[in-house]
């Protein structure tokens, strides 16, 4: 099994993502911090074959997020999104 | 843009195996009764959670392979010989027995009847499980949306929901049905003997005037392959919907 | 504890405690692969491996002269800090010992980079005195790609991610940098032995 092969996308995330935001957060639009590109959370790279989940931009590889549990808490980074956009209902 | 509704905080629930049904010798659909179930969308899927005696804890995502009208949640599971979870759902798991489940789950590998635009699937392996639950869905509303769903599996006996797909493509509703085989040729079959290529999407898919949704389901390198076919091809990235199960084609 | 699932052992794994087999870590006999991204193409015709930052004349490697330095063979066990455990692994590389000799430095820090972007902080005292190598092959072949290959760093005494794959050299820094994993969640120093996973372990 290759890494690319191993390789996910945001709906791996999307029970992960309902945990921290609680709403559903797959067809939410991110904006990528390094290279400006526009996807909805289902386009992602995702890896979650790590000591934790990285997302990365499909356009540019750059990170857009980590996240990392452990002792009952979260870490999550997500510098590498400019901005998200998603629904209120 | 879909609607991405507050369905509250996600929360395991115990599903009770009310059912299971053989669909391949790899293949079982396990049929869970969920009082808690607050209802789904074609082609989402849910989180799977077993807890060992020892406190060992291993989750794996599993697409919902019913469609929002059936009252039990369905889920149909490929056993791979060295995963970790499928041994267990398919072979060990009985009757009456409980598993937590989280779910629905997903927003964007979403499908709903009310879509005019054709729909076009396009499934490798396990990868058709979600694309199932659209066309169960597409069947109980009566709806008559043009639909094609691609199909792709190893040989014959690898084929997932054979008779019911017969069964539909026949129901001259709209829908078609084009299988190909990727390790086998054998006497007398009728669709493709070959990998995916572009001049079977030529032959099968849409035609780009014709905008059609598209969700393409399976391994990764599969999703992949199929996706940069139709992008070359001209259909604009924002058209296909993807939706990768990693190496294997299910999650282990 | 709460809702168990009948008959349900999950893989194979080893949890019978031994000295060998740090707090919470089960062995295993085939080898995990994790990546926190893409596998890097690494040209062996540029690749360099390189020591820089705190130091008067930063040090530079081709693949030729690298594969030209002494090595040695090593026998370890490693700590992934998602458990599992791999005893009896067998390594070739080049120790840091032999990359730092004659480098004066006031550096206590060092940041290990990859291809790839892929960091993690390291004090000078964790990979030196024998503690830590930049290796090539596993039990006697190439490394592979998805295993780091060609060339990663190997530091056993610490969690596994601390082990960078896809290396390409040694920052000498007088602060700490928390690398990719440490600026979010993982600890700072990642010693199994005293369980250290987690900021605040």
């Amino acid at each position: 099994m290759t890494i690319d092969e191993m390789r996910l996308d945001g709906n791996a995330i999307g029970g992960l993502l309902r945990e921290i935001f609680a709403i559903e957060m797959t067809s939410a639009v991110g904006t990528c911090a390094h290279c400006g590109a526009v996807n909805e959370m289902g386009r992602v790279q995702v890896y979650v074959h790590a000591p934790g989940t990285v997302v990365r931009c499909p356009s540019c590889e750059a990170v857009l997020m980590r996240v990392v549990r452990g002792r009952g808490r979260y870490w999550f980074d997500m510098t590498g999104v400019r901005t998200m956009e998603f629904g209120e209902t | 843009m879909a609607g991405t509704a507050v369905l509250g905080r996600l929360t395991w629930q115990f599903g009770t195996l009310a059912d299971v049904v053989q669909e391949t010798p790899r293949v079982a659909s396990l049929y869970f009764d969920l009082p808690e179930w607050q209802g789904h969308l074609a082609g989402q899927h849910v989180d799977v959670r077993l807890t060992a005696e020892d406190g060992y804890v291993a989750e794996r995502s599993y697409s919902i392979a019913s469609p929002p009208e059936d009252p039990r949640v369905a889920l149909t599971v490929e056993r791979l010989d060295d995963g970790e979870v499928s041994p267990y759902l398919v072979g060990e798991l009985r009757l009456g027995d409980k598993v937590e489940l989280r779910g629905p789950i997903g927003g964007f590998f979403v499908w709903r009847v009310g879509e005019s635009r054709p729909l076009f699937l396009i499934g490798g392996g396990s990868g058709v499980v979600p694309l199932m639950a659209m066309l169960r869905h597409r069947e109980r509303m009566r709806s008559n949306t043009p639909a094609r769903l691609l199909y792709s599996s190893r040989t014959v006996t690898d084929i997932i929901y054979r008779a019911e797909l017969d069964r539909l493509a026949a129901a001259g509703d709209g829908l078609e049905v084009y299988h190909t085989l990727t390790r086998e040729k054998p006497d007398g079959w009728k669709g493709f003997t070959r990998r995916v290529d572009q001049a079977m999407m030529q032959e099968v898919a849409w035609p780009q005037e014709q905008m059609p949704a598209v969700y393409i389901c399976g391994p990764t390198t599969f999703v992949e392959a199929a996706a940069s076919l139709l992008v070359s091809m001209g259909y604009p990235p924002a058209t296909i919907k993807t939706e990768r199960f990693g190496a294997t084609g299910g999650s282990g | 504890m709460g809702f168990i699932s009948r008959g349900f052992r999950g893989k194979r794994r080893d949890t019978a405690s031994s000295s060998r087999v740090p707090p919470g870590q089960y062995v295993v006999t085939d080898w995990p692969v994790l990546s926190a991204g893409p596998t890097p193409r690494v040209n062996l015709d540029q690749w360099t491996f390189s020591i820089e930052g705190e130091i008067d004349e930063p040090k530079r490697w081709t693949w030729k002269d690298f594969t030209a330095l002494p090595t040695e063979n090593v026998t370890k066990d490693i700590h992934c800090v998602t458990k599992w455990s791999k005893l009896d692994t067998n390594w070739k590389g080049v120790s840091v010992d032999t990359l730092m000799d004659g480098v004066d430095t006031a550096a206590e820090f060092t940041t290990v980079f990859s291809d790839g972007g892929y960091t993690t902080n390291l004090t000078l005292d964790d990979i030196t005195g024998g503690k830590a190598w930049v290796a090539y092959e596993f039990d006697g072949q190439p490394l592979h790609p998805e295993h780091g290959g060609p060339v990663r760093f190997l530091v056993p005494h610490l969690y596994f991610w601390k082990s960078a794959k896809w290396v390409r050299g040694i920052r000498l820094q007088k602060e700490e940098h928390p690398g990719f994993w440490e600026s979010n969640g993982y600890h700072i120093r990642g010693d199994p032995w005293l369980e250290q996973r987690y900021w605040g372990d």
